[in-house]
């Protein structure tokens, strides 16, 4: 079989498999997120944590439980790597340094996973499971229960309430996250990942060389990572690094997971507002942006454009796997940078200046196509308010969306939302790139050079997490200056999200009318993809032009 | 105000009680069901794919390695030591302790240089001409731990190891032959040969 036809089935036996559980796994969310009954262990759990999971919570009642929760991860998590070295199982780590820890802490609460250290030198196994990883099952059960929240505001009528967060955050790890996550965990192990609990190994290798190998519960962190969207490699490799990610299947598997839960969320939302068609509209959207983009990354690793490295070489084979090839590491690259994941299996910094430029673009739609598990669908959701704004501009009738109207109040939090990543990436890039000591992390020169800077704020604003990984950023300065980047770019955003989820709900619905604007029609689907592509390229253009849009016409 | 502060300390107090559930849940029982699983089963995979040489490991078969003649005095690597097939370029010199990628841009004037002078190295020690070395051969793989290179890098390397090893070439053309591992189910990934198992085979080989 020759490359291209491989690389295609590829491509159509993941759409397959998506499509395939699309259905039952939107309608299981729907219903854990509507369901009345709680499981007997969860009430235990509540009962434990002292929490009503009962009351129904107005919306600002939930974003406080939603920042309580934040506000002690990253204080638990800090004191946990500060501590490592008391700890059990620390494997002789040291204290992860104050900036690094604050850093590390607020990456993986705020589901983005940035690493500004290397895992097997830094991280003991304690640290790695029952520190980071527990945050990638919870920071993505968060965005999943935001979301369900904006939901619930288009469902509801002329209530102030939204839902239990706590019941929200408990239901999906245990019913969704969990589950999903033992299961392909075996799988994982079955198919090459370790899962051990090794320190350091020293071997002798077959040339009589020394190598010592760090070891680890591997696998079921490998797990959450992908399906969770956190992008938290158990290594400085991550999905690269052989341990984690094996073999051809595994990658592809990893693909899977990390788009499964995103993808699937339309279907959950069109199940829970009574109108399944408005999930297949928004998913549509997703699918074309996903498709362009992988179509767009291929094609230029492929064909090494604008790569003097490349037409050297022979081939864009500079940091990827032989094992996976071209087509499989720019399809991981697409799907984790249009999701909040992150993950890497072959190294950015290296792409050509259109297939690295367009991850970077990727991560700038606001990461919707599917998007991280939650805040894609409420990224998209919001894009949606718009694009529905913007056609009631057209015509000069108040726009409503699901028969909620979308009057000044809402207007509001849509563009208060859609300005607050662009302000911190730009103004956060823009500031490392005016002191010469930031400036000078920079690994490679020139337009690329700023490519590195500005990917990295663009990731951390949009907790996403991969990296232009040749910036040296771990120091004070960008340690401090990402991690706030990251917090502000995730908690600023649910803020709107569930203000304007509370605005929606105390409405009464409208009617449909002659006059109101279909939303499930591919002349909707079009509007959409057009507003989000207009919105975003006319916000970060300058900022590309200087970078990889620079460096691919030099 | 004391009540408003009272009501957002036991907020606070019941987030981290949550926290403290959902550590014991998904941050030790679900870590530790899977290993527990994980070693009962599949022993094998969850120890690293370990090969061992009389009981001694020697290897993870994912994990590549160097294959270098000692190092001079002073110096801390080697040349390629001709009797071995040779992995890719690494970033980290294939120590798993600092797996990672060059991070080198599609256009660094450094980058590309190595490359040239890699082609040329490896030609000549191949004894090939330069045009007929594959992009893997000089290229740094992602992780700098790539245990795999391409059938064409591997099949280059044949007459060379042959000759150091005073073996006939049919016979190690053979062996890279055996240890071509195809797409998975005909169409994941890419073709490739594991060069750590290859070489392990080549021990055998007399």
């Amino acid at each position: 079989m020759n490359d291209t036809l491989a690389g295609w089935l590829q491509i159509i036996a993941l759409v397959g498999a998506l499509a395939l559980t699309f259905r039952p796994l939107g309608d299981h969310m729907a219903h854990v997120l509507t369901s009345p009954r709680h499981w007997r262990v969860e009430r235990l759990i509540y009962r434990v944590a002292g929490v009503h999971a009962d009351a129904d919570q107005q919306w600002s009642a939930y974003l406080r439980g939603v920042l309580a929760f934040a506000a002690v991860s990253v204080l638990f998590l800090y004191a946990f790597q500060r501590l490592q070295n008391h700890l059990l199982l620390s494997i002789g780590m040291k204290p992860v340094a104050p900036d690094l820890a604050f850093n590390t802490a607020a990456s993986f609460v705020t589901n983005t996973n940035w690493q500004n250290y290397s895992g097997e030198s830094t991280m003991g196994h304690l640290v790695q499971m029952a520190g980071l990883a527990v945050q990638n099952f919870v920071s993505a059960a968060v965005g999943i229960a935001v979301v369900a929240a904006l939901i619930r505001g288009f469902t509801r009528k002329k209530t102030d309430r939204v839902g239990n967060f706590w019941a929200d955050l408990t239901r999906i790890v245990l019913r969704v996250l969990l589950p999903i996550s033992f299961v392909m965990a075996i799988v994982l192990v079955a198919s090459g990942v370790i899962e051990n609990f090794h320190g350091i190994q020293s071997i002798t290798t077959i040339a009589g060389d020394h190598q010592s190998i760090t070891g680890g519960p591997v696998a079921s962190q490998e797990a959450i990572k992908e399906l969770g969207t956190n992008g938290g490699g158990f290594y400085n490799a991550n999905s690269a690094h052989p341990f984690e990610n094996p073999n051809p299947f595994t990658n592809w598997l990893e693909i899977y997971l990390l788009l499964v839960i995103g993808f699937s969320l339309p279907r959950t939302f069109g199940t829970m507002v009574g109108d399944r068609r408005q999930g297949y509209a928004i998913v549509a959207v997703m699918a074309l942006i996903w498709a362009s983009s992988v179509a767009i990354v291929t094609a230029n690793e492929l064909h090494s454009v604008s790569s003097s490295v490349g037409h050297t070489a022979g081939g864009m084979m500079e940091g990827k796997e032989q094992r996976f090839g071209i087509w499989a590491s720019a399809l991981f690259a697409v799907s984790t940078t249009l999701t909040s994941c992150g993950a890497v299996n072959s190294f950015h910094d290296s792409y050509t200046p259109g297939g690295g430029g367009m991850t970077i673009f990727n991560m700038m739609l606001g990461e919707i196509a599917p998007g991280g598990t939650g805040s894609g669908l409420y990224g998209i959701l919001i894009l949606a308010v718009v694009a529905v704004f913007v056609a009631g501009l057209m015509v000069g009738r108040t726009p409503e969306y699901l028969g909620k109207k979308l009057g000044a109040r809402e207007m509001k939090f849509a563009s208060l939302y859609i300005l607050t990543t662009p302000a911190i990436v730009l103004v956060g890039s823009g500031i490392a790139m005016a002191l010469p000591g930031e400036r000078a992390a920079m690994l490679n020169s020139g337009a690329h050079g700023f490519s590195e800077v500005l990917y990295a704020f663009t990731s951390a604003a949009n907790n996403n997490g991969s990296a232009f990984a040749g910036l040296s950023a771990d120091t004070v300065w960008y340690n401090t200056a990402l991690g706030l980047a990251m917090i502000f770019g995730r908690f600023l955003p649910m803020v709107f999200v569930l203000a304007l989820a509370g605005s929606l709900a105390r409405q009464q619905p409208v009617p449909v009318t002659a006059g109101t604007l279909p939303t499930h029609r591919p002349q909707f689907v079009g509007l959409l993809a057009a507003v989000i592509l207009i919105v975003v390229g006319l916000t970060y253009f300058p900022a590309l032009a200087l970078g990889p849009l620079a460096e691919g016409l030099h | 105000m004391a009540g408003s502060l009272a009501r957002t300390a036991r907020h606070h107090l019941a987030a981290l009680r949550m926290l403290v559930v959902f550590t014991v849940i998904t941050g030790l029982a679900y870590p530790l069901a899977v290993t527990g699983i994980a070693q009962l089963a599949f022993s094998h995979h969850a120890n690293g794919s370990v090969i061992r040489d009389g009981g001694r490991p020697v290897a993870s078969s994912l994990i590549g390695q160097k294959f270098n003649l000692p190092p001079p005095k002073g110096r801390t690597t080697g040349a390629p030591d001709p009797r071995w097939f040779q992995p890719r370029p690494s970033a980290g010199g294939y120590d798993p302790a600092k797996s990672g990628a060059s991070n080198l841009g599609p256009n660094n004037a450094g980058l590309a240089k190595a490359v040239t002078d890699r082609r040329a190295a490896v030609a000549a020690f191949d004894g090939v001409p330069p045009s007929s070395v594959p992009a893997d051969a000089i290229t740094a793989s992602g992780s700098g731990l790539d245990p795999d290179i391409s059938p064409a890098y591997a099949y280059e390397q044949v007459n060379r190891v042959a000759k150091a090893r005073a073996a006939p070439p049919s016979a190690v053309r053979k062996l890279v032959a055996d240890h071509v591992q195809g797409r998975t189910l005909g169409f994941l990934g890419q073709e490739h040969v594991n060069v750590v198992a290859l070489n392990r085979a080549l021990t055998a080989l007399k």
